[in-house]
């Protein structure tokens, strides 16, 4: 009987850990497996008994006790901690490709791969097809980048392949650094053996035999994971010399990122992996032509590659079957923020954003009432509630100023200042924009410090033009997409929440109560009974009060961390 | 005179020795492009990299001081100061944003009573923000060596931090 707990690095944050060690002290056969992409359940196990899957989640060390139990045979109340029908549908909802594996298999064993039918695409592949065919193959498919931009798959590999050279290289962007996104690290840490054939598969297609994964220094566990299933695969004669008796020769390295969110843009990783400030360049020549040391070279993103091999095996049409006339095939979306079931999902392209958020993640948290959603990171956008029903493609998603990105669905609820949300974003670019064009080192500090003033309560009339003309200027003057995308945080609030803006500048109010210098905690009299959490909980002890008497917040001291708020019980504390 | 461009170089750091380092420096050395690898393992090493260290790395590798040093300030991950023994990664991602991480921040500056970047004055701790750690399901999070640390609010950061220092002080 198999145990299987779900180590992905959140697992494991959860408290995964702590109970798979506590099955392997008490002689269980347990073995790691990647995220399933229901975090808000973790820590999860799976029991396999009679040939049938049983999930447990929210598993703690009581309840863990109680499956070791159930795996022993003895009397057990095990089933209380068994997934509910409607969590077990969120699974079911799911069309998924690229998280295929993820959370069923152990990473750690390159066996449970080969068991699942992996390997067999890039064997297809290098063995009875053309790289002409396995491109073709892609082309029907439709698959569109997953990184961000949506560049077609198929026109990338065909460029790499046109371009007549020796030596090739095939490179993975797994310097995943939307903040709000975590699929590229779901998928290597659960499956990297499909990152792995993926890349092969593309390095057959476009004549490489040299491939590097770059991924982020901040993904510890990837990097383990990933190491060790490379190893195996070469052990298998899966990567090395004449694969598959074919003559095909492949090897993956890796190369850890330093930390600069511009690495994500081609030129600049490429820069990267050769040692220098990852800074990007003019283009052309495209990485296709002129890439790494000068020679030809792919790149594609994590997520992108995890498809490849279901679209070898079961033909690019069956993959195009998914998705609308914009977009075909699945996406992966990171769902966060104020939402009730945030994880991982993988949906078909082409159903709404409410779909996502109310059917598959549950709605917002506590109740609450949805106010937007932030897709495309740094670079994309804030969609507004009453546009919930546009269709998740691309170019839906650009119609209305944000992007798809790399399918970061940061959820907001009322209590989420929008003008705020611009601040942190610009505050990012800011911070990562590499300096190489004036309009976006300068630009985008000149426009947080106008977002800091709006925020601070010292915005002034005209704020909101002079943000809409910078932002023009940065996008026509930026070299690469960091800076060409820098303001669409800020121009798709103020699009849609132009009177957040507008109340921050002319009335001094932030009306979800989150900008510290224009709001104040206050408490009510009639709703207040003395019950003294508040004054134990306050932080730096600005409240006071009595048993059974009324609480008074010290204005003069208050910094406003809204603990008292959250955690008094009769609604006493008030923020104007 | 010394000579002092070999493995007996000395540092203003007296506790760098040089010859931790000549592995990586043999292996890499002459690796084009394998710069920001040497500069990781020394930081590996040494925690932070000083910058007659850097001078070192660049005569060794061939590479000019001033990209070495260009290099070194374009990545976040590389510093030039040492940490305490305990980096706390404090996210500050989307996700960990909307959910509080500027709390999780205060309640850690307020607890080891530094600034981001400095030592705690017992030695043990240095705060760092970045940018996003992926963990974006467990906001607001934190990292402390390889280890992540997810819905935190400010009480359960600041007992973090004490059973850390609890088990450094029982060693």
């Amino acid at each position: 009987m198999k145990v299987l707990v779900g180590r992905g690095s959140c697992g494991n944050a959860a408290g995964a850990s702590v109970i798979f060690a506590q099955f392997e002290e008490n002689g269980c056969d347990v073995r790691p497996v990647g995220c399933v992409g229901m975090c808000y359940l973790e820590p999860i196990v799976d029991v396999e008994l009679d040939g049938a899957r049983r999930t447990f989640v929210k598993v703690d060390e009581q309840a863990a006790g109680e499956i070791i139990k159930l795996v022993k045979g003895e009397p057990n109340t095990a089933d209380t901690y068994l997934i509910s029908a409607e969590d077990s549908d969120v699974l079911k909802s799911q069309d998924r490709i690229a998280l295929l594996n993820c959370g069923i298999i152990n990473p750690d064993d390159i066996e449970e791969y080969i068991a699942s039918g992996g390997y067999e695409a890039v064997k297809k592949a290098v063995t009875q097809m053309s790289p002409e065919k396995v491109i073709g193959e892609i082309k029907t498919s439709g698959l569109a980048g997953r990184g961000g931009a949506g560049f077609p798959t198929w026109f990338k590999w065909n460029a790499a392949l046109a371009s007549k050279d020796a030596k090739k290289y095939m490179i993975c962007n797994a310097d995943e650094g939307d903040p709000g996104a975590f699929m590229d690290r779901a998928i290597i840490e659960g499956d990297p053996h499909a990152l792995i054939e993926g890349m092969m598969i593309g390095a057959f297609a476009i004549g490489s035999d040299e491939g590097i994964v770059y991924v982020r220094a901040e993904y510890p566990l990837a990097i383990i994971r990933l190491e060790l299933a490379l190893h195996q695969a070469r052990e298998k004669g899966l990567l090395g010399g004449n694969i598959f008796g074919s003559g095909f020769s492949f090897d993956i390295r890796i190369k850890a990122g330093a930390g600069a969110f511009v690495c994500g843009e081609e030129t600049a990783l490429i820069a990267s992996l050769e040692g220098e400030r990852g800074m990007p360049r003019l283009k052309p020549p495209f990485p296709a032509q002129k890439g790494y040391w000068a020679k030809p070279s792919n790149i594609n993103n994590v997520e992108t590659f995890a498809n490849v091999p279901w679209i070898i095996k079961h033909g690019g049409s069956a993959y195009s079957a998914f998705g609308n006339e914009h977009s075909k095939g699945t996406k992966v979306f990171a769902l966060t923020g104020k939402i009730e079931k945030g994880g991982l999902v993988e949906v078909p392209m082409g159903i709404s954003i409410n779909d996502i958020i109310f059917n598959v993640g549950g709605g917002i948290k506590d109740g609450k009432d949805f106010k937007a959603v932030q897709m495309g990171g740094p670079s994309g956008g804030c969609i507004p509630k009453h546009l919930g029903k546009t269709k998740v493609d691309y170019p839906s998603l650009s119609a209305t100023g944000a992007i798809m990105g790399s399918g970061g669905m940061v959820v907001m609820d009322e209590d989420t200042c929008l003008v705020d949300m611009a601040r942190f974003f610009l505050d990012f670019t800011r911070k990562e924009s590499c300096g190489k064009c004036t309009h976006c080192r300068i630009g985008t500090d000149r426009m947080l410090r106008i977002l800091e003033r709006i925020c601070g309560g010292e915005g002034r009339e005209g704020d909101i033009e002079i943000l809409e003309e910078l932002s023009k200027h940065i996008a026509d003057g930026s070299l690469c997409a960091l800076g060409q995308t820098a303001s669409n945080p800020v121009l798709t609030t103020i699009r849609y929440f132009r009177n957040e803006y507008e109340d921050h500048i002319s009335h001094k109010k932030c009306t979800a109560g989150q900008c510290k210098p224009l709001i104040a905690y206050t408490i009510d009299e009639e709703k207040c009974i003395g019950c003294t959490i508040c004054a134990k909980k306050c932080p730096i002890g600005a409240i006071s009060g009595e048993v059974k008497k009324l609480h008074i917040i010290d204005a003069a001291m208050c910094d406003k961390c809204g603990v008292c708020k959250k955690v008094c019980k009769f609604e006493a504390v008030k923020v104007s | 005179m010394e000579c002092s461009c070999g493995t007996d170089r000395k540092f203003a750091d007296a506790s760098i020795d040089a010859k931790l380092l000549e592995p990586t420096l043999e292996k890499y050395a002459p690796v084009r492009g394998s710069l920001i690898t040497v500069l990781q393992k020394a930081q590996d090493l040494y925690g932070y990299l000083p910058v007659d260290l850097l001078a070192y790395i660049a005569q060794r590798t061939g590479v000019k001081p001033a990209k070495v040093l260009g290099v070194v300030t374009f990545y976040t991950q590389f510093r030039m100061k040492p940490i305490g023994k305990h980096l706390v990664l404090i996210c500050q991602g989307t996700a960990c944003h909307v959910n509080g991480s500027a709390d999780v921040e205060a309640a850690i500056k307020a607890h080891l009573g530094v600034n981001e970047g400095a030592i705690s004055a017992d030695g043990l701790f240095t705060y760092n923000n970045v940018a996003c750690l992926g963990c974006c399901s467990l906001a607001p999070a934190i990292m402390i060596g390889d280890k992540v640390y997810g819905n935190l609010t400010r009480e359960k950061t600041v007992s973090i931090l004490e059973e850390i220092k609890a088990k450094e002080a029982a060693q």
